[in-house]
């Protein structure tokens, strides 16, 4: 017997040491991970490799912010301009869509609806990823000591990025929306049809469980439904890139991420969702006849009288008829030159409505100036957070 | 080319310090996870992989390189989401098989290595393959293309990486 393993010494220990990473294997699939605790060797390998990533991107980071802020200004000044004239033409814009925001807030106060509000994001840098073709996982700067937790969503001002899935003490692992374990509720802008955003090895994600007979078209915008209950509802997802007959009564919806996903520098990880009813306080009061009108879509608008014809004193026009302004598409009538734009409507007050629903905080841009105080319920924002206006 | 079948008196066998032992795959794991985030293509290349080919055929022990793949493999394996231990035994084969051919092949010349990592990548992704679908129970898809390019682009830049690895080798 002895002779026998001393002559197949190097069979031996292969076959011990694959039957022994094969158990492990077999024990980690009856138990998956995921929910459990991290496992002692992933927290050596990120303890060991994460901080000369962390290293490499701070030092890139510091030498090109000194490029670009110090030496490299050719075209400052045109752009500066620019960015000025984009101001402008987004004041108008903001008037009209305050107008169809308050607008939007009776009828949700009206129905009772509640929203969610993205109420605190932390910040975080990119440092590293898995390097493996078939898990598409990215490492974040930031962990458990600022406040992230598993799944918590992580998104970018372009869109959604994926959801953390192991933190550690100041790293956490992220779970990008196009490995083919993920999955995210999404919702057709459009069609307003519901699926599920998986990831596939190969390519972008499938929008599945999408009828065949349901039309879809390429280019239509698709965002978060909030039914898995990590991303909160409306944040932009991406855009469908093809549409094919699929397997099962199926469609393949191809959809293209919003978010760079393969260049990935700064992500923000929302460390808290607020869900409550929409405040009305400061939209004015409602009238009976927009309850009415709301409640009774199908009421046709009378045709208009001339009051002279009929011989009345004229009447209110019907509350169904929106204004000019806020029609979507309509033209924003342009102020005359030296007077001043129209006044926006009336804010909400501050007593909680400060942040915008989450669809409206798709776009978060972290070193904006924040218009007012942001509403918090009596929590510290989490080191090195910041409070989304 | 030149793959030609040697005895075991002819065939050179190599130590490494303990410096390049160690930080030669922590490297290797590094540079896999850290430039992927910039340059999404590099995921196609498989740095330590490489590296256990290297140091494989050129300790030319069988245990050693079974090791030093099987170390390899489960750091790698922990810096994923799937179970610890796909990597590992993976690249635990290709450790075993890379340095018992070591013995009986003169792996020095470019032909040879590049005959060599383009094998051993196959045979790497193919163990890999097998395991994530039948004891993993994750569906994958087996492209032949992709596959063939990558063992391609490993080979190649397989080939100038030993060429930079051979200055670390001390004789035995």
């Amino acid at each position: 017997m002895e002779s026998f393993f001393a002559r197949h010494k190097n069979a031996t220990v292969l076959a011990v040491v694959l039957m022994a990473q094969i158990l492990g294997l077999a024990t980690q699939i009856r138990r998956p991970a995921e929910n459990g605790p991290v496992r002692l060797i992933r927290k050596w390998a990120v303890a060991v490799i994460s901080p000369f990533e962390r290293g490499f991107v701070y030092s890139e980071r510091w030498a090109r912010h000194a490029w670009l802020d110090y030496f490299y200004l050719r075209g400052v000044s045109r752009e500066n301009a620019a960015l000025r004239e984009q101001i402008e033409s987004m004041r108008l814009a903001q008037v009209r869509i305050e107008q169809d925001a308050a607008q939007a807030r009776r009828i949700q106060a009206l129905l009772q609806f509640k929203e969610q509000y993205i109420s605190q994001t932390v910040a975080a840098q990119v440092i590293g990823s898995s390097g493996s073709e078939t898990s598409h996982i990215i490492y974040i700067d930031r962990g458990s000591s600022q406040g992230i937790e598993p799944n918590m969503a992580v998104i970018t001002p372009d869109g959604i990025v994926g959801k953390v899935l192991h933190v550690y003490a100041s790293t956490a692992q992220v779970l990008e929306i196009t490995d083919q374990t993920s999955g995210v509720g999404a919702t057709l802008v459009k069609s307003r049809l519901q699926g599920i955003l998986k990831g596939q090895l190969t390519g972008n994600p499938n929008l599945a469980y999408i009828m065949a007979d349901e039309s879809v078209s390429p280019g239509e915008d698709v965002i978060t439904s909030g039914g898995d209950r990590i991303f909160p509802k409306g944040l932009p997802i991406g855009k469908v890139a093809s549409v094919s007959p699929g397997k099962d009564l199926f469609l393949t919806v191809r959809v293209t991420p919003a978010a760079n996903l393969s260049r990935l520098e700064e992500v923000l990880v929302i460390t808290k969702i607020v869900e409550k009813e929409t405040d009305t306080a400061g939209l004015g009061p409602i009238r009976a006849a927009d309850i009415l009108a709301q409640r009774l879509p199908s009421v046709p608008d009378k045709p208009a009288e001339s009051p002279a014809k009929s011989g009345e004193t004229p009447r209110t026009p019907p509350a169904t008829i929106a204004p000019a302004a806020s029609v979507p598409g309509a033209a924003v009538p342009k102020p005359a030159a030296g007077a001043k734009p129209p006044a926006p409507a009336p804010k909400p007050a501050a007593s909680g409505n400060a942040n915008p629903p989450a669809n409206a905080a798709a776009k978060p841009k972290p070193a904006q100036p924040q218009p007012a105080k942001p509403a918090v319920e009596n929590s510290k924002p989490a080191t090195g957070g910041a409070e989304t206006p | 080319m030149n793959l030609t079948y040697t005895s075991r008196e002819q065939v050179e066998v190599y130590r490494f310090s303990w410096g390049v032992t160690v930080g030669v795959p922590l490297l290797a794991v590094f540079l896999q996870a850290f430039i992927p985030v910039r340059v999404a293509a590099f995921r196609i290349l498989d740095l330590p992989l490489l590296v256990t080919i290297f140091f494989a055929v050129s300790r030319r022990n069988p245990i050693t390189g079974l090791g030093t793949g099987c170390l390899i493999g489960l750091v790698q394996d922990a810096l994923t989401q799937h179970p610890i231990g796909v990597y590992g035994i993976a690249k635990t084969v290709v450790g075993f098989l890379a340095s018992s051919l070591g013995v009986k092949i003169d792996a020095e010349q470019p032909g040879s290595r590049f005959l060599l990592i383009y094998f051993f990548y196959l045979l790497h992704q193919t163990i890999y393959f097998i395991i994530m679908r039948d004891l993993a129970n994750e569906v994958l898809i087996w492209s032949w293309r992709h596959q063939l390019l990558g063992a391609l682009l490993d080979s190649l830049v397989g080939v100038v990486l030993f060429v930079f690895l051979d200055r670390f080798r001390q004789r035995a």
